[in-house]
């Protein structure tokens, strides 16, 4: 396997992006990587998208972003993994170049989530649970992560304010992203007292429905060294993983096999550890998300993720800045881009490019990506060259 | 939901059918054909036992379209006594019992009706005892 680099990230504005269509975003973020790589041209490209069906009742997705992107007749393809769909198709990139089946990839997701009503949004992420014998009895995506909040603060002590940090911690990082889609401060007090949507989890601790599109582009590493561009950055370790389909099926509710097993690859592949990650974005769908997979990755013993986040260690300057885009929570989740938005930051981070919310330093840094209830989840680690 | 797709569940809904591996024992609700534990592919057919324990929940109050009507409305997993974990709603609770460890037993109810004209699906809810 050939090592390989990212060489050009692009991201769009994510929000309500009104006057832009799914196939407009992912051009626009799609072209902006490509710029900032400096490359003629692209071999193949996958493309990461939960349902282009439901929210625009668009399939065929990879030749269509191709088609606009000037790049057909070059080999595309439509990668989807729920809310992993970036990640998968990060990972699809990375294994294409790694294997020498072609040099320069393009990696991209987009999401067009807002041109549907809320209760078909609702309906269309909900079809990452499973339909049959959890959606079908009424329980929603944040009733699944309010159950496991509930097992979490059962079986650990983890207490609403300590949820509640997560989110204002990602809007202090957000506020300081200008392609954030809910860049204000909120405080512990505001999300305590925003509505409730599934008891412990009011709205403020829920991601948003965001439009956007992100794109890298990949090629190998030596061939990233010649080409004089911006500073490359080496992925270094890809961990893949899946889990039962329903929450339920899981002996524990307060752990998630996928993260942990994805995670345990990447590491293992990079010769890297926990102590080792400068940065690192986790998918912080849910605020009982970030705190359970920051556990689960490693950073705190299990149990002590909200005392972590509530003492500070997760802020930019912390032990280990998680999110420091704002997250999925403050910067927005186009389920589809989510993935390799997380990628766009941990490479600008890297490069030193992330101006306010710049990390000191940071050399190594990490993804995390999970579809549904964490039944999938995808892990890169990546040190700058 | 095209009838088919309701029908063809009918022993798992409304029966409570549930698959025993025959090499290693392990119960799964809804049956499968390949055992996560030992690999097996041959199951015996049994119906669950009625009765179970919380082991997490929540209250749903911003719901799906086809359950407006029942908002806000309790969900939990229950550890059923045979083994199987399922996600069901919890009906006709009083305070205190929508708790960790509760014990309950499955009824057999309207689940939701697909607008004026669609199905009306049916399957199990949860009551405390």
């Amino acid at each position: 396997m050939r090592d390989v680099a990212i060489i050009g990230v692009g991201i769009t504005n994510c929000g309500e992006i009104w006057e832009k269509s799914m196939r407009d975003m992912f051009v626009e973020a799609g072209l902006a990587a490509i710029d900032d790589a400096s490359v003629d041209h692209i071999d193949s490209m996958y493309v990461g998208c939960m349902s282009g069906g439901l929210f625009v009742g668009q399939e065929h997705i990879g030749p269509l972003m191709a088609d606009y992107l000037g790049q057909a007749p070059i080999p595309a393809t439509r990668v989807e993994s729920a809310c992993a769909s970036g990640g998968a198709a990060l990972r699809c990139g990375y294994l294409d170049v790694a294997s020498g089946a072609s040099d320069v990839v393009l990696v991209g997701g987009v999401e067009k989530m807002n041109d549907v009503s809320g209760d078909d949004a609702t309906y269309a992420l909900a079809t990452a649970s499973d339909q049959e014998w959890e959606a079908f009895n009424g329980v929603t995506f944040p009733g699944l992560y309010a159950m496991m909040a509930v097992a979490h603060m059962h079986k650990y002590g983890t207490t609403p304010e300590q949820l509640a940090a997560v989110a204002v911690k990602n809007h202090d990082n957000g506020s300081l992203n200008p392609v954030a889609q809910f860049p204000m401060k909120i405080t512990v007090e505001g999300v305590l007292n925003s509505v409730l949507v599934a008891d412990p989890l009011h709205i403020l601790d829920c991601s948003p429905v965001t439009d956007g599109a992100a794109a890298v582009i990949l090629c190998p590493a030596d061939m990233a060294a010649k080409l004089g561009g911006k500073t490359p950055v080496k992925i270094i370790g890809s961990g893949h993983a899946t889990d039962t389909i329903a929450l339920h099926s899981r002996a524990d509710m307060t752990t998630l096999n996928a993260v942990t097993k994805s995670a345990g690859k990447a590491y293992e592949m990079s010769g890297k550890g926990p102590k080792d990650i400068d940065v690192c974005e986790v998918h912080d769908c849910f605020t009982i998300a970030e705190i359970i997979v920051s556990e689960d990755l490693g950073f705190f013993e299990k149990g002590k993720g909200g005392a972590a986040v509530e003492a500070g260690d997760t802020r930019i300057g912390g032990k280990i800045p998680l999110n420091t885009s704002g997250g999925l929570k403050s910067k927005g989740h186009p389920v589809g881009a989510s993935g390799v938005a997380q990628a766009v930051e941990i490479v600008k981070q890297l490069r030193g490019e992330a101006d306010k919310r710049q990390v000191k330093g940071a050399k190594v840094g990490m993804t995390q990506n999970m579809g549904g209830t964490g039944a999938s989840s995808v892990v890169h680690v990546m040190e700058v060259m | 939901m095209p009838s088919a797709r309701m029908w063809r569940e009918y022993p798992k809904r409304y029966r409570y059918e549930a698959g025993v591996c025959q090499k290693c024992g392990k119960w799964f609700f809804p049956a499968r054909v390949v055992c996560d534990a030992c690999g097996h592919r041959e199951f015996d057919t049994k119906a669950m036992q009625r009765t179970g324990t919380i082991k997490t929940h929540t209250i749903i109050r911003v719901p799906p379209a086809p359950f407006k009507d029942q908002a806000p409305y309790a969900v939990a997993v229950v550890e059923m006594d045979d083994g199987p974990c399922i996600t069901t709603q919890v009906v006709d609770w009083d305070e205190g019992q929508l708790a960790i460890g509760q014990k309950v037993r499955l009824e057999f109810r309207k689940i939701y009706e697909e607008g004026k004209a669609g199905i009306i699906n049916y399957g199990y809810k949860a009551v405390p005892v």
